[in-house]
C-alpha cells in the first residue's frame, strides 16, 4: 500500500470510529439534551474526515490521472463541508430550542438557568 | 445611489459562488496548457454575470438590509479563514472528551447562561453556531435584547463563560465587531 493512500485509510478510520461512537452514545445517553450531543457532534466530527478522505482521494486521482472530474469533485466535496458546517447547529439548536419550548426538562440536571429565566419572565408578565 | 453598493457587492458574491460552482465543469480552450480546464468557457461566464445580475437586482435588499458595510473589509474574511483553526483544534479536544463520556457514562448535564457581550447579529450567531459545533456544549436559547445564550453543558463547571466561550469570544470580536 502506498504511503498517500494509508493516509486516506487513516482519515476514513477516524471518521468510522468517531461515526460509531455517535450511535453508541445515542443509546446511552438518558435525555433528547445529551443524545442531541452524541448524535449531532460526534457525527459531524466523524462526516468532516469523510469529507477529508473524499478531497484528499479525488486530489491524488487527480494528479494521477489528470482528469477534471476529480478536481470537480474535490471542490464540490469542499463546498459540501462548509454546507455542513453551517446547517448541522443550526438544526442541533433548533431541536434543542423546540424541546424546551415544548417542556422537555434536562434529565439529571444539576442547574438549570433557562427554566429559572422563563419563570421571571411569567412573574413579570403576571 | 444608496443601494448601489449593495447591489455590487451582491453581484460580486453570487457571481463568485457560480464560479465555484462551476470550476472545472467547462470546455478548456487550449487542449495542451496545463492548467486548462480551470479556466470557464466564454458562454458559462455570460450565463454566471446574467443570472448574478437578476439575483442582485431581487435580493440586495436581504443581503444588505442595514446600511452597514464593514464585512466588505477583506482582512476581516481573512481572519474568518484563520479561526478556523482554533475551532477544528477545540472540536478536536472537545470531541475526544465527548467519546471518553460516550464509554464511561459520566455526565454531570445542565443549563447555563453566558454573557459574551457581542453587540452584531453576526457576531451572536457565529458564536451560537461554533458552541453548537463543539461537542459537549450545546445552544438551547438566545436572548436577543441582552445578548446572552444559554447553553446545555454536558459536564458542569464553575466559570461557564470563560470555559465555553472565552477564546471563541476573542476571535469573532476581531472580525466581527
Amino acid at each position: 500500500m502506498t504511503l498517500p493512500m494509508l493516509f486516506i485509510v487513516i482519515l476514513l478510520l477516524i471518521s468510522l470510529v468517531f461515526n460509531g461512537l455517535g450511535t453508541i452514545g445515542l443509546h446511552r445517553f438518558p435525555d433528547v439534551y445529551t443524545r442531541l450531543h452524541a448524535a449531532t457532534k460526534c457525527t459531524t466530527f466523524g462526516t468532516i474526515f469523510i469529507t477529508f478522505t473524499v478531497i484528499a482521494y479525488s486530489t491524488r486521482q487527480y494528479i494521477l490521472t489528470d482528469e477534471a472530474k476529480f478536481l470537480n469533485m474535490a471542490i464540490h466535496t469542499l463546498i459540501a463541508l462548509a454546507a455542513l458546517l453551517l446547517t448541522n447547529p443550526t438544526g442541533a439548536h433548533a431541536i434543542a430550542r423546540a424541546a424546551h419550548k415544548m417542556g422537555i426538562k434536562p434529565k439529571k440536571a444539576v442547574r438549570d438557568d433557562l427554566e429559572e429565566a422563563d419563570l421571571q419572565k411569567k412573574k413579570e408578565v403576571d | 445611489m444608496k443601494r448601489g453598493k449593495a447591489f455590487v457587492s451582491t453581484f460580486l458574491l453570487a457571481l463568485f459562488t457560480y464560479l465555484v460552482l462551476t470550476l472545472a465543469a467547462g470546455q478548456s480552450m487550449a487542449q495542451d496548457a496545463p492548467w486548462d480546464h480551470i479556466i470557464w468557457s466564454f458562454e458559462e461566464i455570460i450565463i454566471g454575470i446574467s443570472v448574478s445580475l437578476i439575483v442582485a437586482a431581487l435580493t440586495d435588499h436581504i443581503l444588505c438590509r442595514k446600511e452597514d458595510y464593514r464585512m466588505l473589509n477583506p482582512v476581516r474574511w481573512l481572519i474568518i479563514l484563520v479561526y478556523s483553526v482554533p475551532l477544528f483544534i477545540e472540536m478536536a479536544k472537545a470531541n475526544i472528551d465527548v467519546a471518553y463520556r460516550v464509554i464511561t457514562g459520566k455526565i454531570e448535564p445542565g443549563i447555563v447562561k453566558i454573557e459574551p457581550d457581542l453587540k452584531t447579529d453576526l457576531g451572536i450567531t457565529i458564536l451560537a453556531n461554533s458552541i453548537t459545533l463543539t461537542p459537549g456544549t450545546l445552544t438551547v436559547e438566545v436572548d436577543d435584547e441582552k445578548s446572552e445564550l444559554y447553553i446545555h453543558w454536558i459536564k458542569m463547571d464553575d466559570k461557564p463563560t470563560e470555559r465555553i466561550a472565552g477564546s471563541f469570544v476573542r476571535w469573532i470580536r476581531r472580525f466581527a465587531e
